[in-house]
């Protein structure tokens, strides 16, 4: 059983086909690097795999579950374009308030724990407002893992992070690689995200243009994927 | 047990979320009082029936009350706060409820801090009947809330949901309104709740029962489409 199956997937806006028949899968441990230009739906395609959005046709699976089903969204954990924390709200509130609706047993341990780890322990009482957009985004990615999900949807993880934040970020991903937790994340910043995957999915305007093991060439000349592979 | 907790969950973080900024809360309060003050002196509250200054109270209560649930759902806008609550493994219905209580309590403070002011600049001895007033406001403040927050969900994602949630909220409200003016207007001459006005209860009830199945029913379909 693969850990994310997206099989001949359809999304519409309006008349506006921004999926067209997407299929994926990603195995448990596999980190999958979703790529493609600007409007090429990678978005769209983790919003609906992560259940915010329905889609038409096809049907999407995680851990061989539909991914609305509340027991499933115990085992996600999602970094949306936003960073999904509350301004008004400190730090560790903030952590404490997703350890609780995740039902972790010590929801305030828990919250210290990755504000530590993420580097935001000397300013856990500081409210989200007066934060960095760094700071923001490690706060993000706190809480993306708090629950220590078995899949992880990252949309554009690396954006706004600075050089030691990349660093933190890729290195709990290769940790959670390691314990087999299985990735999927979209991003621009093809080396970093190339570092990490063990398979690589191109998009063009909602379809797989491409979808495989990423290879040592990739990793070595990043755009090889787009220039074999793509439009231009 | 577990939905129970939820509920209270999402509840305290609106509330904390609300009580340190304060910017709904101050917003209604301060137009209730305003609003109630300015008409008491155009109102003269010998030449007006206490019936109709019971309807006047119902709708500050609701045009204040919309400045609260304005605020409800477009809170989780900014920085994309509803995916990771529509992520969490909470159900719409929790979600849905704990926010409407949160709304509730913010309402009801504010009405009842409106109450005092009421009864002051028209004259009203509103106390007479306190404690069946009290179940009116109660009953009349869910019913605003449960409508209000259904439909802060529902226009969430639109520009000017401002101006959209009174324009959908008010003709839904209609029963309710009409059933909490009639009760407080009758309450507030002293007259309890009697054979001529239970009907008027009796239909705030079932507002509020209908209502609030249909939201809970509805929450996940609207905020997932």
């Amino acid at each position: 059983m693969s850990a994310v199956a997206v099989e001949g997937v359809w999304k519409f806006y309006g008349d506006f086909p921004a999926l067209r028949d997407v299929c994926l899968t990603a195995e448990q441990g596999a980190c999958l690097a979703l790529i493609g230009r600007n409007g090429a739906g990678k978005t769209t395609l983790l919003r609906t795999i992560a259940g915010f959005s329905r889609h038409g046709k096809g049907e999407i699976r995680i851990l061989g579950t539909s991914p609305r089903e509340t027991e499933t969204r115990r085992h996600i954990g999602f970094i949306g374009h936003g960073i999904s924390v509350y301004d008004e709200l400190s730090a560790l509130e903030n952590l404490t308030l997703y350890a609780r609706l995740y039902g972790l047993a010590n929801p305030r341990k828990a919250a210290l724990e990755w504000l530590e780890r993420t580097g935001l322990e000397r300013v856990r009482d500081g409210l989200v407002r007066e934060f960095s957009r760094g700071m923001r985004q490690r706060l993000a990615v706190a809480r993306a893992f708090l629950h220590e999900p078995s899949v992880l949807l990252l949309d554009e993880p690396f954006t706004a992070l600075d050089d030691r934040a990349i660093a933190v970020l890729q290195g709990l991903l290769r940790d959670g690689l390691a314990q087999g937790r299985t990735i999927i994340l979209s991003t621009h910043q093809l080396r970093e995200a190339l570092e990490l995957a063990s398979h690589v999915a191109l998009l063009i305007r909602g379809q797989v243009a491409f979808h495989g093991p990423c290879t040592p060439e990739m990793v070595a000349d990043p755009g090889l994927v787009y220039a074999r592979y793509g439009e231009d | 047990m577990e939905f129970a907790r939820l509920v209270f969950v999402i509840m305290a973080k609106d509330l904390r979320a609300e009580l340190r900024t304060k910017e709904a809360v101050n917003a209604s309060f301060a137009f209730a009082v305003v609003i109630l003050v300015l008409l008491s002196f155009v109102v003269e509250s010998n030449d007006v029936p206490l019936p109709v200054l019971g309807g006047l109270l119902w709708l500050v209560f609701a045009f204040a009350g919309t400045l609260v649930l304005n605020r409800s759902f477009a809170r989780e806008v900014p920085n994309d706060c509803l995916d990771a609550l529509i992520a969490a493994p909470i159900s719409g219905a929790a979600l849905f409820l704990g926010k409407a209580l949160a709304n509730f309590l913010l309402v009801l403070v504010v009405e009842l801090v409106a109450l005092p002011v009421f009864g002051i600049f028209y004259n009203v001895r509103w106390t007479q009947q306190f404690w069946q007033l009290m179940l009116v406001v109660v009953l009349g403040t869910w019913g605003v809330t449960v409508i209000g927050t259904v439909f802060s969900a529902l226009t969430v994602n639109i520009r000017l949901r401002e101006v959209m949630l009174p324009m959908l909220t008010y003709p839904m409200l209609l029963p309710a309104l009409l059933g909490a003016m009639e009760l407080t207007g009758s309450l507030v001459t002293g007259a309890p709740i009697g054979p001529e006005t239970v009907t008027w209860l009796k239909l705030l009830i079932g507002f509020d029962v209908l209502f609030t199945a249909a939201s809970v029913t509805l929450v996940e379909f609207i905020l997932v489409g």
